[in-house]
């Protein structure tokens, strides 16, 4: 049995056609303003009296494509390096927020160093931190010291552990109480609540701001250039030394925003997603 | 006697929650708690599940006395079952991902047995077709239906019931006290704290009437509710009766 069709009545369909009136005048009016602006900062730049010398020595199309397989080439590390450091930053940070909430008096030193770490890493410029890993562990010519690479993704994996950490445990704590008694109730034991019920849970609750980090983490990726290895920085501010123009830090500039767009959008999207479910649940 | 409380003490701060309360309750036996809102009923629920601990007195089970510190309150809480008055599913798993966790992770039964047993359950209160649903998909009376069958899977010696029909809306309680009365011809123990006077004398073997922390009076539904000894349990019942509850 289909349901019977329903015809709207006059005055709906003269809502209908208001509304549609009213939406249409709103796109041209927002392409109106959006031209005008735009015209007007395009006169203001390229009307300001150095532009001729900015554009000559920012935007040279010629150096750009002389140097964008060499800054690619150092983008592929950034790459590697952004996908190894979320994954393993991602990991120290629930581990340190998991720790921050055991209970118990053996637990005391491991909680002592959570803490420690999370408020330490959170205050300290990562810039410091790559120099200190990247010069100073190799000063102290031990076997076996890894690569700068290696070790600048170190000074960057703990820094950003610490920023997830306290993500992971405001996801933790903002599962209600009552969740933790009904795992308890059942028997489960204190590692089952937290393994099943309490993480799903708070790792639902806070992806947004998880995947925040991590498009902030892509970007500091960057900084590795400053402990020598051979990324997209690194390798425009070569091409900036041997041409006396800037450029090839715009070009590596465009190819981080490019690289950024996919992860930010994914963000957007899980937050949407999370905004609505949480609208949907009473 | 499968449970027996002996002189409970439950403070929280400088209020004095339970104040000695003794009760016992013997094996397939249903013993209902009531009284004004405070008076303890849902605390000494919370201090027989070891989710509180007691500030003074024995609480056995089976003869064990499961307030000794020395004992793992993980195995006391397998024989020990406890529903919610806000059902508390776990919002991200499904009914039956719901009612499966605790036989397969704490009781170490094989995931096919489980969900069997989960769908045998579901299908007697008609709610087979929910199985795979989130908790927020259903209705109050059916995700507390859910709540109860996740603690019934781990077949307790004891059920719980904390004030499981306060948060339905009135048409929805029906069906969820139609399932504790065949639970109860079925057998199970069960102490339910409980503001459905009409109900409790139906289903009840016992009603204890709590006051101020202490089982002010005890004795067969018919006798506490319809003839009560004390003036306090008078002048409680003589509030439900006004609002209508009785």
């Amino acid at each position: 049995m289909s349901p019977e069709i329903h015809h709207p009545s006059d005055r709906q369909l003269g809502r209908i056609a208001y509304r549609r009136r009213q939406a249409i005048r709103s796109v041209l009016l927002a392409a109106l303003s959006t031209a005008v602006l735009g015209t007007l900062l395009s006169l203001l730049i390229t009307g300001a009296p150095g532009w001729e010398r900015v554009k000559q020595s920012f935007f040279d199309p010629e150096i750009a494509r002389e140097f964008l397989p060499e800054i690619l080439v150092g983008l592929w590390l950034n790459i590697r390096m952004l996908v190894v450091c979320a994954l393993c930053a991602l990991a120290l940070g629930l581990l340190t927020a998991v720790l921050r909430t055991l209970r118990g008096p053996v637990f005391f030193p491991v909680r002592a160093i959570a803490t420690i770490y999370t408020y330490s890493f959170r205050g300290l410029p990562l810039i410091i931190v790559i120099y200190l890993f990247a010069f100073g562990v190799p000063g102290l010519r031990l076997q076996g010291t890894p690569s700068v690479t290696v070790l600048g993704g170190a000074a960057i994996v703990i820094t950003y552990g610490a920023y997830l950490a306290e993500v992971f445990r405001a996801g933790i704590e903002s599962v209600h109480p009552s969740q933790i008694a009904a795992a308890r109730s059942l028997g489960l034991t204190y590692r089952q609540s937290m393994r099943h019920v309490v993480l799903p849970q708070a790792v639902r609750r806070v992806a947004p701001p998880l995947l925040n980090d991590t498009v902030a983490l892509q970007k500091d990726v960057g900084l590795i250039s400053l402990a020598g290895p051979i990324d997209a920085i690194r390798a425009a501010q070569i091409g900036v030394a041997q041409t006396a123009n800037f450029t090839p830090y715009v070009v590596a500039g465009v190819l981080f925003v490019l690289l950024a767009l996919p992860l930010i959008g994914v963000t957007d999207w899980v937050t949407l997603r999370a905004a609505r479910r949480q609208n949907a649940g009473t | 006697m499968l449970l027996t409380c002996t002189d409970v003490r439950k403070t929280f701060s400088d209020a004095v929650v339970l104040d000695d309360l003794s009760l016992a309750v013997d094996e397939h036996e249903v013993v209902a708690l009531i009284g004004a809102s405070g008076s303890g009923k849902s605390t000494l629920l919370r201090c027989v599940n070891l989710l509180a601990q007691i500030d003074d007195g024995v609480i056995e089970l089976d003869g064990e006395d499961i307030t000794n510190p020395k004992i793992n309150p993980d195995v006391v809480r397998r024989k020990i079952g406890l529903v919610f008055q806000s059902y508390n599913l776990f919002p991200h798993m499904s009914v039956l991902d719901n009612i499966t966790l605790a036989p397969t992770r704490v009781h170490g039964r094989p995931a096919a047995e489980a969900k069997a047993q989960a769908m045998e359950w579901l299908e007697r209160i008609g709610l087979a077709d929910k199985a795979g649903s989130y908790p927020d998909r259903l209705s109050g009376g059916q995700q507390q239906r859910a709540a109860i069958i996740r603690a019934l899977v781990n077949s307790p010696r004891l059920l719980l019931l904390d004030e499981v029909t306060s948060a339905l809306d009135p048409e929805l309680v029906g069906e969820v006290l139609t399932m504790i009365r065949d639970l109860k011809g079925e057998g199970v123990t069960m102490i339910l704290a409980t503001h459905e006077m009409g109900f409790a004398r139906q289903v009840a073997d016992r009603v204890a009437f709590l006051d101020k922390g202490r089982v002010l009076e005890v004795g067969p539904p018919a006798q506490v509710l319809g003839d009560p000894v004390e003036a306090r349990t008078r002048q409680f019942l003589a509030r439900i009766i006004e609002a209508g509850r009785l």
